[in-house]
């Protein structure tokens, strides 16, 4: 990227890059116009240094708030959300086998998408492979009743997690965003300070659309953290950069495969490295 | 339409609007506020660029500079390319005369395949009173066989399924065989979302579509996509040169500039909306409804 003479080519291949990665025109004036101040108050001399300072930049941004996710409430309730088919349940799936499988907690899971066709059937398979407990309700029925229950059962059995699964909905449509809401609520009457966490899961393949996921969907309910999913493809998932220059909720995990093992922890770092890196 | 538009450049005119000429400064501060707003809508970074280079040549080569009411110029030039940029050549499903005719859905993890499959059997039933099969080519994510299973079921469509253990090509194969079997005028196959940097996954879908030797094959994009919507589009094309889109999700608030990327670097017509999660919520796309979208400032 910062080959050759530093000129107004390379603020414009820079600008070129970031908007190429989904980071969105003003973010990217804004990492732009900061790293050019710096280059010209003479702070930062040839290629490497710009590149690395650039790199910071970016993950100075992406830093955001804790990353980590807390399971020591006996039971911790954790609630995911997100626009359809970015990627909740199969998130749900990978972190359920992580806490049961590799650290050896017990999870009980909430089949809270009552409304998607074969929704509870693609959890209940999840469930499976994790060789945690599901608990559900028949297609159509509360949403609310059947996280109820799961929290319920979670505590009956002592369970360490608790994961309840929604169905996926657009942040424009308002009765959806007041029915999380109300699961919420309902959560909250069988256990008091929880949902302890709530994740919305982001497609990396969203463009400038995402930042209004992220706007609308925390005003529904308090969002924790982010979950990146589908970073396998060749999108960078740029937009959660502006999600957290703008709202401040960290990314917490990545997605990076419909496989049990592909969910990683965020590493800010390593996200604005792979931001810049040309063809994948 | 193009109000919104229209207004957003009145404004960034408006010093000149006065004065009732535009200097070349001008039309390069309005070019700049085009690019913004079709950069907002995910209008991929490359077509926004040639957009706006023949947008301002064309501009500087009307001799705009100096006319009177140039700011109507401005606005009449961007609104007719941008309808070029969307409009063109529309399209429609291409029907065998020897049926079944068979339609091939492709894209990327959770676009809307599946119910995009469902959509368009209920929308051909009704249009065209075909009776449609549907072939449940998906064996890898959990429970998507049941999901065509319910949907296909809800739609009234013969559902061809054999469960999670037979190979894809196999499958697809088989299903074909059946709808002709059945007398089925239309067959639509349904496949799992799959990458398009996922050598394997794109080398099945070559070999199912070598299988049932589709009349139609639909890339099915969600209108939220960014800018790798292009990438997703050229590669799906270098692999199985699909013949239209699907747009999905439009129901969001997303502008959709990923339509106007994919028409403008493949070539290929947006056949079909989906606005919905309901099984009705299908149609035919508006082109100009869409420019309107994406340029709603
Ligand atoms: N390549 C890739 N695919 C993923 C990833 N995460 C999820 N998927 C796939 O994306 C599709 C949608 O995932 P789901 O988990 O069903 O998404 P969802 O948000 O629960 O969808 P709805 O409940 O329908 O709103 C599936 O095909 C998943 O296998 C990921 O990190 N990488
Ligand atoms: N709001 C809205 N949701 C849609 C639309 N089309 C599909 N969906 C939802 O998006 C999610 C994914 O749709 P699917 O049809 O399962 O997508 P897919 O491409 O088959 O997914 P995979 O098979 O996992 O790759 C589901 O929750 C659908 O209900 C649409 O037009 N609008
Ligand atoms: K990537
Ligand atoms: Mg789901
Ligand atoms: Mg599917």
């Amino acid at each position: 990227l910062f080959e050759g003479d530093i000129d107004e080519d390379t603020w414009e291949r820079l600008e070129e890059a970031l908007i190429m990665a989904d980071v969105g025109a003003q973010t990217t004036a804004k990492v732009v116009g900061q790293l050019e101040q710096e280059a010209t108050e003479g702070g930062l001399v040839g290629g490497e240094a710009l590149s690395q300072r650039l790199t910071e930049l970016l993950a100075d941004i992406a830093r955001t708030g804790d990353g980590r996710i807390d399971v020591s409430h006996g039971p911790t309730v954790i609630m995911t959300i997100g626009v359809n088919g970015t990627g909740k349940t199969t998130t749900i799936g990978k972190l359920a086998w992580h806490l049961q499988k590799e650290l050896g907690l017990t999870v009980v899971l909430g089949a809270a998408d009552t409304f998607r066709a074969a929704a509870v059937e693609q959890l209940e398979q999840w469930s499976v492979r994790a060789g945690c407990e599901i608990v559900k309700g028949p297609e159509g029925s509360d949403p609310g009743s059947v996280a109820f229950e799961a929290v319920k059962r979670g505590r009956e059995i002592g369970a360490d997690v608790v994961i309840v699964d929604t169905a996926g909905r657009l942040h424009n449509q308002d009765h959806l965003m007041e029915e999380l809401a109300k699961i919420r609520r309902v959560i909250g009457k069988q256990l008091a300070d929880a949902p302890h966490e709530t994740l919305l899961t982001v497609d990396s393949t969203t463009g400038q659309n995402g930042l209004r996921q992220a706007q609308l969907f925390s005003q529904a309910v308090p969002v924790d953290g982010i979950v990146l999913t589908k970073l396998d493809g060749t999108a960078k998932g740029g937009i959660a950069l502006a999600i957290a220059a703008e709202t401040g909720i960290p990314v917490k995990l990545i997605g990076i495969g419909e496989a049990l093992e592909d969910l990683r922890p965020f590493d800010a770092d390593d996200f604005a490295a792979a931001l810049l890196s040309r063809g994948d | 339409m193009f109000d919104a538009l229209s207004e957003k450049l009145q404004a960034t005119l408006a010093d000149v609007r006065g004065r009732g000429t535009l200097t070349e400064d001008d039309i390069k501060k309005a070019m700049r506020e085009i690019r913004l707003a079709l950069l907002e809508a995910d209008v991929n970074f490359k077509v926004v660029k040639e957009f706006t280079n023949t947008v301002r040549e064309r501009c500087m080569g009307a001799d705009i500079v100096g006319q009177l009411n140039p700011g109507q110029q401005v606005v009449k030039i961007v609104h007719e390319e941008l309808e070029a940029l969307m409009g063109g050549q529309s399209g429609d499903i291409v029907f065998s005369p020897r049926p079944p005719t068979v339609i091939l859905m492709a894209g990327l993890q959770g676009s809307g395949k599946t119910t995009a499959t469902a959509k368009l059997a209920k929308f051909l039933q009704k249009e065209h009173g075909s009776s449609v099969g549907v072939a449940a080519c998906d064996v890898y994510r959990p429970a998507a066989v049941d999901q065509l299973v319910k949907v296909g079921g809800q739609v009234g469509a013969t559902v061809y399924e054999q469960g999670t253990d037979r190979d894809p090509v196999d499958i697809a194969r088989w299903a074909l065989d059946q709808a002709k079997q059945d007398g089925k005028d239309v067959l639509i196959v349904d496949t799992s979302g799959r990458l398009h940097v996922d050598e394997k996954l794109m080398e099945e879908l070559k070999n199912i579509r070598t299988a049932v030797r589709p009349h139609n094959i639909l890339l099915v994009v969600d209108a939220m996509t960014g800018q790798d919507a292009v990438n997703v589009a050229e590669q799906f094309g270098a692999a199985v040169n699909f013949d239209g889109v699907i747009m999905s999700k439009l129901d969001g608030d997303a502008r959709g500039g990923a339509a106007l990327s994919v028409k403008a670097v493949t070539g290929k017509p947006i056949l079909f909306a989906s606005t919905g999660e309901k099984l009705d919520q299908f149609e035919r796309f508006h082109p100009d409804r869409m420019a309107q979208r994406i340029l709603g400032m």
